[in-house]
């Protein structure tokens, strides 16, 4: 069976190689005989999907069929493996991930060649980009990290069985869409520098990418949560988010692709920020590359990692070859860039974008330089320092204010000029709203005075109700106008100017997504814990819960054992509910690992987690954790993706724009 | 700058202020703090309170410690200096504010500040510019016209 899995690695490298070699050819020569070898490397390029989706295909049978022969099978799978989780062994390791990462890159590249008569020309030159970047993958995997390897002496009974910690069901579906996220950048980034190699005239390409970076980026929102989710659910120490590398690693690409969405819209509109645009889409690829990098050089410590391995060389060359690349054709080509228009006023549209840009943008570096400055402190003075939660939550935080504040005057401000009567008139009910509201957060007890998290948890509630009433000022005023023309009530007013505009209001829609999901940030501020030795009958209260132990119970099935109380959680002398912390030890792996227990309802999260045993007295130890608003981000996370799914809809009523009449001047003399 | 811009000035760089000069204030509350700008040691990646680790030989001890020094009035500087001399310099969650630990905290402010600085350069190159329109771009409008076209893309637009 290996022996399948490494030809079949071998034959689409050679087929990738072909569709690369052959593509160029073809575009390179003039003649009858170029579209045919086009059409080959095309060809090649399909047949390359199906030969790495067999590669993948081997390797997940390998995993059902317990063939520990395979050091990857072994080394991350065994016997008792529930089978959703074998299917996770495709991505669990090294190998197989890179293995995932290609075949995931082999599927776009079939989508995009399969649209191929779209625009021919276009689409040849980003497949062959396409071609590139999956050559290297597949050099990785047949010379660097091979997932057909063969174990070395006797064949193992059993396997070492896959980490415990991946063993819970959203690990099925977490790795695949952040992988879509990751990889799904290849396409707009082959589409931008396809676009600058040939010159391309027109802005066809930059719809085609913008769509692309709309899917992709929805895709990268969807694994960036569904991974703080897991997080939260799993590892036990009550939060979501730790600023660790890997994360911050998704997160990077997940930021230039943010503002890239924002500001493609003026070199649609306007012709504007070309150059930045291209350079924004390079970059943001750079960054997943970078990413898939930090995850598996070893270059800096995370929780999350790969073992440590000499793919690093790898995808620092592989990185320097992107950007010299890029910066030869833009070298090159850069005239093609020009703008067409000129920025009319500061109070506009352009502006406001621009600024979201930079903010994108800085909020970006800073999590960088973080999560680099670890390995430049043991270059420069011989000693490691960790950058962790406290200095980026410090340097972020304000930025991410500012953010929010744009969020909230962006809509507001009209393309190339706003007056600034306009924009009071339009702001003044926002503005208020937030008053009133941060008001009331105080007046019912909240003291932003007494900590610095309690003040940014204010800002941050006193902006997102800004932006919210901005969101809403604007659905209710264009639904208005629809309502006055047609009758219809003010609600079917709005779906109506949704599905006119669904660009505009799907990304409304994501706004205020994001707004209730840092609503759900700023509740963090307020979380409490306590950790509490719990015998039978004993009790813990938290805020306004109290947990009573009523009793400890034990299981066992053939890939793990367990340990669990049973907790009766109380509000106000009432029994609302019964939570029951896990503890379970893997067989296969030999480790141990926490199940939280969570109570999940619009105000707070109460999470139980069964610790273990006191050494001393024997005496389980249980830790509660109270956090506030936590819900509201997996609502806001739903809400961003309606927007996204929304904004990727056309219109029902195609906007038209009124061409001006061309009035031919009169010849002199004419009339005499 | 006008009166206007001054006063929206001062109001941000009073707002940014604001939280710099705020501190914790009880026993409980400077354990809290303390053991959130400490990583537990264990290489688990995780901040100090928030450790989790079952059968962790560290945090319990490093917990302990902290709450010795709060209960004995050690200053925080003092104590997060004691806790960097046992267990290195990795146990603090963030880079100092001293020699070049600083570069760390100012970078992100000096790359907004210059962030600003080429938006702000970028703006005015814009401003100042000719026109560069395509070839086969429409003919530009100008005067009555021009605010015709305005004036109807505000109705269509607005309210």
């Amino acid at each position: 069976m290996s022996q399948i899995g490494s030809f079949a690695l071998l034959l689409a490298l050679a087929l990738t190689a072909y569709s690369f070699l052959a593509g160029i050819l073809a575009l390179a020569r003039e003649g009858p005989g170029s579209a045919r070898l086009g059409e080959t490397a095309r060809r090649a390029g399909i047949a390359s999907f199906v030969i790495v989706f067999l590669a993948a295909a081997v390797l997940v049978t390998a995993a059902f069929q317990d063939n520990f022969s395979i050091a990857y099978i072994f080394h991350h799978s065994n016997r008792d493996l529930p089978a959703p989780y074998k299917f996770a062994v495709l991505w669990s390791g090294q190998e197989g991930s890179l293995l995932f990462w290609s075949l995931l890159l082999s599927a776009y590249g079939l989508v995009l060649r399969l649209r191929y008569k779209t625009d021919p020309r276009l689409f040849a030159h980003a497949s062959i980009i396409i071609a590139a970047v999956q050559v290297f993958f597949l050099l990785l995997l047949n010379f660097a990290a091979h997932p057909f390897a063969i174990m070395q002496g006797s064949l193992p009974a059993d396997g070492s069985g896959l980490n415990p910690l991946l063993q819970y069901p959203e690990m099925v579906i977490h790795p695949p869409m952040l992988y879509l996220g990751y990889v799904g950048f290849t396409v707009p980034f082959a589409f931008a520098l396809a676009a600058l190699i040939m010159r391309y005239p027109g802005e066809k390409w930059i719809h085609i990418t913008r769509r692309w970076t709309m899917v992709t980026w929805g895709l990268l929102t969807c694994g960036i949560f569904l991974g703080m989710h897991w997080a939260y659910s799993v590892l036990g120490w009550g939060g979501y988010w730790g600023w660790d590398p890997v994360e911050n690693a998704s997160f990077l690409p997940w930021l230039t692709g943010t503002a890239f969405l924002h500001s493609v819209m003026m070199q649609e509109k306007r012709g504007m920020l070309k150059t930045w645009n291209m350079w924004l889409i390079f970059s943001t690829f750079m960054l997943s590359i970078f990413g898939t990098f930090l995850t598996r050089s070893g270059v800096v410590s995370s929780v999350h990692a790969f073992a440590q391995s000499s793919i690093g060389d790898w995808f620092v060359a592989f990185l320097a070859i992107i950007f010299v690349t890029c910066l030869f054709f833009y070298g090159k080509n850069r005239s093609h860039l020009l703008s067409e228009h000129k920025l009319e006023s500061l109070v506009s549209r352009e502006s406001s974008f621009l600024f979201n840009n930079l903010l994108l943008l800085v909020a970006c570096f800073t999590v960088l330089w973080g999560t680099l400055f670890p390995v430049l402190s043991e270059w420069v003075q011989g000693t490691k320092v960790t950058v962790g939660p406290p200095f980026f939550n410090r340097v972020n935080i304000p930025v991410a204010l500012l953010l929010l504040l744009l969020t909230a005057l962006g809509p507001l401000l009209a393309w190339r000029r706003t007056s600034t009567e306009s924009l009071k008139r339009n702001f003044r009910v926002p503005a208020l709203g937030a008053l009133a509201v941060a008001a009331g957060l105080i007046a019912f007890g909240m003291r932003p005075w007494k900590d610095v998290a309690y003040f940014y948890s204010l800002m941050t509630i006193t902006l997102a109700v800004m932006v919210a009433l901005t969101v809403i000022s604007e659905f209710v005023r264009g639904g208005r106008v629809i309502s006055r023309h047609t009758g219809q009530n003010l609600l079917a007013s709005m779906v109506q100017l949704t599905r006119r505009n669904t660009r505009r209001y799907g990304g409304y829609i994501v706004h205020f997504g994001v707004i209730v999901v840092v609503i759900g940030f700023a509740g963090s501020a307020f979380n409490q814990d306590k950790e509490q030795e719990m015998g039978f009958g004993d009790k813990l209260t938290i805020g306004s819960y109290t947990l009573v132990c009523q009793s400890y119970t034990q299981d066992d099935n053939p890939n793990y054992g367990s340990e669990w109380a049973v907790m009766n959680v109380f509000k106000g002398g009432k029994q609302i509910a019964t939570l029951n912390p896990e503890r379970r030890f893997y067989k296969a792996s030999q480790q141990t690992s926490t199940m939280p227990s969570i109570r999940s309802t619009v105000s707070n999260d109460l999470y139980i987690v069964y610790e273990g045993q006191n050494p001393d007295t024997g005496r389980p130890i249980l830790r509660a954790h109270l956090n506030p608003l936590v819900m509201w981000i997996w609502v806001g996370v739903w809400i961003m993706i309606v927007g996204t799914v929304v904004a990727m809809i056309p219109n029902t009523v195609p906007v038209r724009v009124m061409a001006p009449v061309r009035v031919q001047p009169a010849p002199v003399g004419a009339g005499d | 700058m006008t009166a206007a811009s001054k006063r929206t000035l001062r109001t941000v760089l009073l707002g940014m202020a604001i939280p710099m000069l705020m501190g914790a204030g009880d026993q409980a509350a400077r354990f809290n703090d303390l053991g959130h700008r400490m990583m537990c040691v264990c290489s688990c990646n995780q901040i100090l309170l928030e450790c989790n680790h079952v059968g962790c030989t560290y945090s319990d001890r490093m917990r302990a410690e902290l709450v010795a020094a709060v209960d004995r009035g050690d200053n925080d500087d003092l104590t997060l200096q004691s806790f960097v001399q046992k267990y290195g310099p990795p146990v603090l969650a963030a880079p100092t504010k001293t020699g070049f630990d600083r570069v760390a905290w100012i970078v992100p402010y000096l790359a907004l500040v210059l962030g600003l600085g080429l938006v702000t350069f970028i703006i005015r190159g814009w401003r100042s510019r000719p026109l560069v329109l395509p070839a086969n771009a429409p003919v530009a409008v100008h005067g009555v016209e021009l605010d015709r076209f305005r004036a109807q893309a505000r109705k269509e637009t607005e309210s």
